[in-house]
């Protein structure tokens, strides 16, 4: 066999010095060869993006540094290289694309600068020679109208418009390498095929390597040769992605499988992993996984397993499970499989929420006397309504105005049109101390957890808040005691109600905004977002809480979120929304499986299918959602749509369909 | 970004006119007769009317405001009571004084506070770092009334490098220059430093790391055009405070400028000369704001081409 392209042995780094120093990356070995895609797979801070910046040389500096080991390219020790030679590796033979287009460009050079500096730099190129090249490039990453777009800044770009960028930068190099650190991570499910599968074509056109790094299963799915499975700083796993997906050795790989939500999970509780990934500044006397897993015994606390491989796949597994020469323990029957049969809904169909033809439109103010020229239509005209006890999932990409709907429904943002009815009675008219006072029957829970919480208060003082503010409890007392109920509910130890909220992890903090909505006994409840921020295992338990906080209380949700793995899983409804309008709605089941919107049907195919032969046919969406504040005429769809007809263009299609499953597409009359 | 400049004109017309007015208000608030300082206490009673009606001091307040603005717009400033010459020509011929000793002491500010500032940001908590910052904290703290004399005990009088005071060779704005450009370019230092420290940090620099850039274009290419940002700002507030720094330096070298005008005029009690100076001072103040705010746009495409997405 030839030589691999890249070879990392046994590569450690440090960040920080003396006893806290963290070692973020602690022998990783692994090999990359020509013309393949290496997935590197893992939960957030298991130091995947650490061994991507190192092999470029470029950890943050002046704290982090390479401590042992070899990353060769070529044959070539780029650890040894002098740092001017090391100029020439990066960007030439090594690029590397980021997770924030956003932030990743510099906002005060052109598009046409950022992409022609490498040029200057690697290929000697200038000038008109240059330039040609650039718009070539801008061309093969599929920008459109690339003459206007040389000259122009990246705020004038859309996310997905940056990223096609960064991989211009990328390629203009004409790299053998291309480390792609969660490309789509930051993007919208339909952007995000796009994107993919544009690295793909590259990738046969220039036969060049990729370095994928990424959370997601289902990505690695479609895209990878080989998968490695990063856990603590370590390998855990490596193997090509068929034997992968059929047979996951390592209990770590296992889990992040069992704890993805799908629709055949929906009536049990998601298979999550307790705990935490361990700090990583000390020693390890066995197993790093051993305190999470479920199929530990002693031995694994007190022996580090060995990197131990089945030869004829090629499968490497760090687990003592997996090593013939380590006889475990009969696993035992009693251990729990936390599954827990989910009650099904008892509830009547009676609607608690009913919302009909609501507009949220944003006034445009230019000039001197800031006059109105124009609206954002963030929201146009939406109706739904929401059992008690059920879950209605608002779905769409980001800038649909979902939510900017959710925020209407509860009146954080006053409509400008339309009716929102609780229980019986209109909030739209509902002012000042009436309004106030029915907030507690409605709550929201916020995307990030972390900007919404008051960082200089306490996180008890913070749940207790909204009880004094609905005078729910009279003594100081009672609140403290229903406070420590409340965490005890959300899966917190009441001891923590001193605590701030940086001492907590991202899915402990998500648990107490989900207190501090349920401390005032509310009846609906909108999630905006609410695990879109977390790892699978921890979105898992999120998830599992909701349900079966609902299973207990009642409660109703109106779930906003972009993911539809997750509405598979958790929402008995679903409405799709495009542009500021609800383009389907209808039962989960029933729109998952026969989605009549050509919209729903984009949006389900471009999900990455954790199935690596599942081959369907993604829909391809061209271009990006337009603005709200310029809808396209027609159906606000066609300009995108595979299937639109010239009446598109002229009328937006009226509600068609049954009761049960509605939708406003001119195909379904 | 015609649209956006023509805005920013008819804001800052309508501060100088509220400037113009205020200065109007308070120069006849100040107590003190301008018609006794000019004939003593013993002309006589006829004398003094006379006075009065020739310099239009007997008409109603609301008219003589309407006299001088019609006169303003004409760009006459009256004529000093002093020398009786028009204020007009006097301010032409101090003002480049001025405007030499200004642009000087702003080459000197940015020569000394932007490389200072890289370099401390780039080497931070170094040696280098730590002394940049000690230059900058030495800067602020001391005043131009004492660093002027001392500059020129060390380079006049000890050394004899520079001339003690005035203008009459090419050599003399050093002194006043450094004078008056050290304590801004502490600040701007500072500044410099702390938003060069922020930029480091961003996302896009790594992505100008990972091409495998030279450092310098790394620096100064992709680094330095985000810092300058803020910097700018401030930069315009404080040119400010260095026309305020130019009266007493001014005084301090003899520099015969707008400064040391203000000052002789204020000891001769010459009001129509003060009024002007203060006015033009102010003036100059929001032009600079002005210019300072179209750099600004003009840097940052944001700004330029307004908010995309």
């Amino acid at each position: 066999m030839s030589r691999p392209l890249i070879k990392l042995q046994d590569l450690s780094v440090r960040i920080g010095y003396g006893d806290k120093a963290i070692r973020p990356v602690d022998g990783v070995s692994f090999e990359i060869n020509r013309g393949e895609t290496f997935a590197l797979l893992g939960e957030s801070g298991c130091g995947k993006s650490m061994t991507a910046l190192s092999i470029l040389r470029l950890l943050p500096q002046p704290a982090g540094r390479i401590t042992g080991g070899h990353v060769y390219l070529d044959g070539e020790d780029l650890t040894a290289l002098p740092e001017l030679e090391m100029r020439q590796v990066r960007g030439r033979r090594v690029a590397m694309i980021f997770q924030e287009p956003m932030t990743s460009l510099n906002p005060v050079l052109t598009i046409g600068d950022q992409i022609g500096e490498t040029l200057r730099q690697h290929q000697q190129l200038k000038g008109q020679a240059a330039r040609e090249r650039v718009l070539e490039l801008l061309d093969a990453v599929g920008i459109p109208d690339v003459q206007r777009r040389y000259v122009e800044y990246p705020h004038q770009l859309s996310g997905g418009m940056k990223q096609r960028i960064m991989i211009a930068i990328a390629l203009a190099g004409e790299p053998d390498l291309l480390i792609a650190d969660e490309p789509t991570t930051a993007l919208d499910v339909t952007i995000q095929a796009q994107v993919l599968e544009l690295l793909q074509k590259i990738q046969q056109e220039t036969h060049m390597a990729i370095m994928l790094i990424t959370h997601d299963l289902g990505i690695v799915a479609g895209m990878a040769d080989r998968v490695a499975v990063m856990y603590a700083g370590q390998l855990v796993e490596e193997a090509s992605r068929n034997r992968f997906f059929a047979e996951a050795r390592h209990p770590y790989s296992q889990r992040l499988f069992e704890s993805l939500p799908d629709v055949g999970k929906r009536d049990h509780a998601l298979r999550t992993i307790p705990g935490f990934v361990p700090a990583l500044d000390h020693d390890f006397a066995g197993c790093r996984f051993a305190q999470r897993c479920d199929q530990a015994w002693d031995y694994c606390h007190s022996h580090v397993p060995s990197w131990s491989i089945e030869t004829d796949h090629h499968h490497h597994v760090r687990c003592h499970l997996a090593d013939e020469n380590v006889i475990a323990p009969p696993v035992s029957e009693a251990r729990e499989t936390a599954l827990r049969h989910a009650a099904a809904g008892q509830h009547n169909g009676e609607a608690l929420l009913d919302v009909n033809d609501l507009k949220v439109h944003f006034p445009i103010h230019k000039g001197v006397f800031k006059h109105v020229v124009g609206h954002v239509y963030a929201v146009d005209g939406i109706s739904l309504s929401i059992p008690r006890g059920r879950t209605l999932a608002l779905v769409g990409e980001s800038g649909c105005g979902k939510t900017t709907a959710g925020m209407g429904i509860l009146q954080l943002l006053r409509p400008s049109a339309g009716s929102v009815r609780f229980d019986g009675t209109e909030l739209t008219g509902l002012k000042g101390e009436r309004l106030r006072r029915r907030r507690s029957d409605f709550q929201f829970i916020f995307q990030d957890p972390y900007s919404s919480m008051n960082p200089r208060m306490r996180v008890g003082d913070i749940v207790e808040e909204g009880m004094i503010a609905q005078r729910i409890t009279k003594t100081r007392q009672e609140r403290r005691q229903r406070v420590e109920k409340l965490f005890a509910q959300v899966g917190l130890s009441p001891d923590h109600v001193h605590r701030y909220p940086h001492e907590f992890s991202g899915g402990q903090r998500q648990r107490i905004c989900i207190a501090r909505a349920l401390a005032v006994d509310p009846r609906l409840v909108v999630c905006d977002e609410p695990t879109s921020a977390l790892d699978v295992s921890v979105q898992a338990q999120i998830l599992n809480l909701l349900k079966q906080l609902q299973n207990e209380l009642g409660l109703s949700y109106l779930f906003i979120t972009h993911n539809l793995s997750v509405v598979a899983y958790l929402a008995d409804r679903v409405a799709v929304m495009y542009l500021g309008r609800i383009v389907e709605e209808g039962p989960v089941a029933e729109v998952l499986e026969r989605p009549l919107h050509p919209y729903t049907r984009a949006l389900i195919s471009a999900i990455p299918q954790v199935e690596p032969d599942s081959r369907r046919e993604i829909i391809r969406l061209e271009g990006d959602m337009p603005s709200p504040a310029n809808p396209p005429s027609g159906c606000h769809f066609h300009p995108r749509c595979p299937s639109a007809m010239p009446e598109c263009r002229e009328h937006y299609p009226g509600e068609t369909g049954s009761t049960e499953h509605r939708v406003r597409c001119f195909l379904h009359r | 970004m015609l649209k956006f400049i023509t805005h920013r004109m008819a804001g800052a017309l309508l501060v100088v006119f509220g400037v113009v007015s205020i200065v109007f208000l308070l120069i006849h608030l100040i107590p003190g007769d301008p018609v006794e300082i000019m004939l003593g206490e013993a002309a006589s009673v006829t004398d003094r009317e006379a006075l009065r009606v020739s310099l239009g001091l007997d008409q109603p307040l609301a008219h003589q405001f309407m006299a001088y603005l019609k006169a303003l717009l004409k760009l006459d400033l009256g004529s000093s009571f002093h020398s009786h010459r028009p204020v007009v020509e006097l301010l032409l011929e101090r003002l480049p004084a001025t405007l030499v000793l200004a642009g000087m002491s702003l080459l000197i500010t940015l020569l000394i506070a932007v490389p200072l500032g890289i370099v401390a940001a780039i080497r931070r908590n170094s040696l280098w770092d730590s002394g940049a910052m000690s230059f900058s904290m030495l800067g602020v703290s001391v005043p131009n009334f004492w660093l002027g004399p001392l500059l020129i005990l060390v380079f006049s009088l000890w050394l004899g490098w520079f001339p003690v005071s005035g203008r009459e060779s090419f050599g003399a704005v050093v002194l006043p220059a450094i004078t008056l450009g050290t304590g801004l370019a502490a600040v701007l230092s500072r500044m410099v430093r702390s938003s060069m420290l922020e930029v480091l940090g961003e996302d896009y620099m790594r992505t100008a790391r990972a091409k495998g850039l030279v450092p310098s274009r790394i620096i100064f290419h992709h680094a330095l055009r985000n810092a300058l940002l803020p910097v700018i700002t401030l930069l315009g507030l404080q040119l400010g405070a260095l026309l305020a720094g130019a009266v007493i330096t001014e005084t301090v070298f003899s520099w015969p400028g707008i400064g040391l005008l203000t000052i002789e005029a204020i000891q001769s009690r010459d009001y129509p000369v003060v009024q002007a100076c203060v006015l033009l001072i102010s003036v100059s103040y929001v032009l600079i704001n002005l210019l300072t705010d179209i750099a600004y746009a003009w840097i940052d495409p944001r700004i330029r081409l307004g908010g995309g997405h």
